[in-house]
């Protein structure tokens, strides 16, 4: 069996560790010009010389071994724990070459823990325009260590990392700096304690400031038989320890490490003076964003279209092409129709990171997060929460996600709780059509009233997120010690071949991830739309057969096959006219007939339909909330909409499709249907401005996204702020809505 | 003279004054804010807050209360932006 080397790569964030992962691995992980890229840990294997097989873990970056954010705690925790199956034989410090210096500083503290320490000295290819120089020979001696010099974005030097790798077992484990020396009493006594641990590791264990091992910082404090050291206290000496790294690296950089400080600059300042500039800062950033939302809304709409009509007809494919039954109806409207529904969004989403990853990429999000800082403040969040708001316009999912490199705790706390206000792309069809039905289509000044109310309501969503932040800042109490420190990276051309794998990387995320919830509960509906208990339910066809026999079709159908035919007679004696064909009028009639006779047939169908689903599980739930909504305006067809729109808000749509027995998502055909339906309840149109304005708001406001709970669930790692979340958000939902109707109507 | 990072203007530069222990976070004594470590004012945000500093080579932005806390010794012959 060949033997496996445990390789762990860390280093200061954005230096380029997931770069070098790439290259060792041959794998694709997402990279960005982004302090906080990675923040979970990532595993491939690494052929090495000589047959040896590396597994390489990718970390978060992290400036020290004193952690202050959980993105940090992971490669701590990493190297801590002897017993984690993780735990590196060799230790790998990627470092920036243009910010050596506080590379180093890390580089120190993992050498002191008696880990083989390799030295990566990245990005060799910019040293050049820096007018950088270094002496490796020296370096190494000095530092006790292997150096390779690399530079990924040219491909160089990998292959000597590899074989340093491989020859791991020839690296010295001996400390850099004694830090004993700034406190030899104390470090002398708890030696003695723990005479068989690395003295550098306990110190570690005592001075975390993230409790991230609980237990073994327990069991020193019990068995300490030497003087504990007040928090102060401590502090104090880890500030000497770090003057003490300092002093070591400076007097080793000064031999080593020589800049020619004219090739420096130039760039860099000149666009910072641009992109933070107090006016200009800001309208860059408009038009970003504008232009962000012109692709999430505009340019995606054609591929959505496209997306759309394909799985429709694959459904109907399905449909036409297999024997009926169950089976049949589960592909088609169970499984198809909840695949698309996921689908549908990956354009969007694709957009939405495209963008993100070019401004990561560029260096322009650390500029934007400098400039929003301030402004964010007041409202209980960081600058930093700029990411996850832009992302939560397409999918709240990604957003909670980015709150990772929010150091503080209660501000990042906040962004994902009000981060599911922000209108995301699941709203979006359910607004298109309400609007559509209950705002009239004039225009004033210019801008349409229906094209107003829906920036209204991104307004709103905005302006629900940023109040409930305030509200939320006022209530929450929690003391959180870390304090806001951004780095601002150089400016970079976006490598295309990154960007890409991001968009690939978060998209197939999205899919496999949310993606899974959504199938899942469209399955689940279908089932409970498509099964019933009661009598009605099994005997549909005939009740509805015997219906139409002596009523006749729904006036709503009647209607509209006489307005196909009269359309059909119209355009065929059109094309009589015009001689397109010569045919008598024998002909004529009954291709009429034929028609006529079609579209009977399908009305009849969508009539059974209809009455099934009134019938169903799912109808019979939705009868049992009608009390509930009724104040709102709704009836128990929304009612339906409403508990299956729970899962995932885009559903609705479709939902109503079904409901109103119109057989075909089209757009136009459910708006016609919708506007003609009467509310049972008050014998007015059921979308008027009242109940149309509810629907809207409540929307807008409630948390009807199951995948959401989900990764707020896991961010959080506890029930109870999602379990918050949804019972605040539907609950304001549902009185805002419940006013607005009851002042409106 | 003696002032903070607060008060330099843009593109001046100032040397880090000794400070009491345990007086900043240690995250940003890692980052290079130690005393007799040099501080450039690279950028200041619209409202005067956050800042943008370089310091000991890192690019940074830190707040303004923050910035207020780390006394300097002024630099004189460094022209102000
Ligand atoms: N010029 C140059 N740029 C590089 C090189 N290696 C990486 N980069 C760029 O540096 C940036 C950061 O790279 P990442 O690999 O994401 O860095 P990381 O250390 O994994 O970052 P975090 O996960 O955020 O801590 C990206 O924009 C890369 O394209 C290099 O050798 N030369
Ligand atoms: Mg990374």
């Amino acid at each position: 069996m060949s033997k496996q080397i445990n390789v762990a790569l860390i280093g200061n964030p954005n230096t380029g560790k997931t770069s070098v992962f790439n290259q060792l691995t041959g794998l694709n992980q997402k990279v960005g010009n982004y302090p906080g890229i990675t923040v979970e840990k990532k595993e491939g294997i690494c052929k090495l010389p000589r047959g040896v097989k590396a597994h390489i873990i990718d970390l978060p970056g992290t400036y020290s071994l004193n952690t202050t954010s959980l993105d940090e705690s992971v490669a701590v925790e990493l190297l801590l724990n002897k017993n984690d199956k993780d735990h590196p034989d060799v230790a790998i410090v990627i470092s920036d070459v243009e910010n050596l210096k506080r590379n180093l500083l890390l580089f120190t503290q993992i050498k002191d823990l008696e880990i083989p320490t390799i030295l990566v000295i990245n990005m060799a290819d910019r040293m050049v325009r820096k007018g950088i120089t270094l002496d490796i020979d020296l370096m190494e001696k000095k530092l006790d260590t292997k150096i390779a010099l690399v530079s990924t974005r040219k491909k160089t030097g990998i292959e000597r990392l590899k074989k340093l790798i491989a020859d791991y077992k020839n690296l010295s484990i001996s400390p850099n700096v004694d830090t004993t020396v700034i406190a030899p009493e104390y470090f002398k006594s708890l030696q003695e304690t723990f005479p068989n641990e690395n003295l550098h590791k306990l110190w570690l264990v005592i001075t975390q400031d993230v409790n991230f091992m609980p237990l073994e910082k327990k069991l020193i404090k019990d068995t300490s038989s030497f003087n504990t050291k007040s928090k102060s206290e401590l502090k104090r000496l880890q500030q000497k320890e770090t003057i003490k790294r300092y002093q070591f690296i400076n007097s080793i950089l000064k031999e080593t490490y020589k800049v020619d400080a004219n090739a420096a600059k130039g760039l860099k300042a000149t666009l910072d003076k641009i992109l933070t500039h107090k006016i200009f800062g800001y309208l860059i950033f408009f038009v970003v964003l504008l232009t962000i939302f012109q692709a999430i809304y505009d340019w995606s709409s054609i591929p959505m279209d496209v997306i759309d009509e394909t799985f429709v007809s694959a459904s109907e494919w399905v449909k036409d092409s297999f024997p009926p039954g169950m089976l049949t109806n589960l592909i088609a409207e169970g499984i198809l129709s909840g695949i698309g529904g996921i689908v549908i969004f990956i354009p969007q989403i694709a957009f939405l990171f495209l963008f993100i990853s070019l401004l990561e990429e560029s260096g322009y999000m650390s500029r934007v997060v400098f400039l929003m800082d301030r402004v964010m403040r007041p409202f209980g969040l960081s600058g930093k929460s700029i990411v996850p708001l832009i992302s939560g316009t397409a999918c709240a999912i990604p957003a909670v996600m980015a709150t990772r490199t929010i150091e503080n705790w209660k501000e990042r706390l906040i962004t994902i709780l009000v981060t599911p206000f922000i209108t995301c792309s699941a709203r979006l069809p359910v607004y298109l059509i309400i609007i559509a039905l209950v705002i009239p289509e004039g225009r004033f000044l210019g801008l349409g009233y229906q094209a107003m109310t829906l920036m209204l309501l991104y307004l709103i969503g905005f302006g629900a997120a940023i109040l409930s932040a305030m509200v939320l800042n006022k209530v929450l109490k929690i003391k959180s010690r870390t304090f806001f420190v951004m780095e601002m990276p150089n400016y970079k051309l976006p490598l295309i071949k990154n960007v890409a794998y991001t968009v690939w990387e978060k998209t197939k995320s999205f899919v496999f991830g949310a993606g899974k919830i959504i199938l899942a509960i469209s399955i689940i509906l279908w089932f409970l739309g498509s099964n019933g208990f009661t009598e009605k339910y099994e005997n549909a066809d005939s009740i509805i057969e015997h219906r139409i026999q002596t009523e006749g079709l729904s006036v709503f159908n009647q209607e509209s096959i006489t307005n196909d035919l009269e359309a059909y007679k119209i355009a065929l004696n059109d094309s009589i006219a015009k001689k397109v064909y010569t045919i008598g009028p024998e002909q004529v009639k009954d291709s009429i007939h034929r028609l006529d006779k079609e579209l009977f047939e399908k009305a009849k169908h969508q009539e059974i339909a209809s009455f099934k689903l009134e019938n169903s599980y799912i109808g019979n739930m939705g009868k049992a909330i009608e009390p509930m909504v009724r104040p709102l305006g709704y009836d128990w067809k929304i009612g339906i909409a409403l508990i299956t729109s729970f899962a995932a808000r885009e559903v609705f749509v479709s939902t109503l499709a079904t409901i109103y027995s119109v057989g075909s998502d089209e757009e136009h055909t459910i708006k016609n249907r919708m506007a003609a339906e009467m509310n049972a309840n008050t014998n007015k149109p059921l979308f008027n401005l009242a109940s149309g304005i509810s629907l809207l708001l409540f929307y807008a406001f409630a948390m009807q996204c199951m995948s959401t709970l989900a990764v707020v669930k896991r961010e959080t790692n506890s029930w109870k702020w999602p379990a918050a979340q949804l019972v605040f958000m539907s609950l304001f939902a549902y009185i805002v809505a419940l006013v607005a109707y009851q002042l409106l109507k | 003279m003696s002032t903070s990072i607060a008060h330099l203007k843009r593109g001046q530069k100032g040397v880090i004054r000794e400070f009491p222990d345990d007086f900043l976070p240690i995250k940003l004594l890692e980052l290079g804010c130690l005393p007799g470590n040099e501080v450039e004012l690279v950028q200041v945000a619209p409202f005067k807050d956050p800042l943008y500093i370089n310091v000991n080579g890192s690019h940074i932005a830190i707040r303004r209360s923050m910035a207020l806390k780390i006394e300097l010794d002024l630099i004189e012959d460094t022209p102000s932006v």
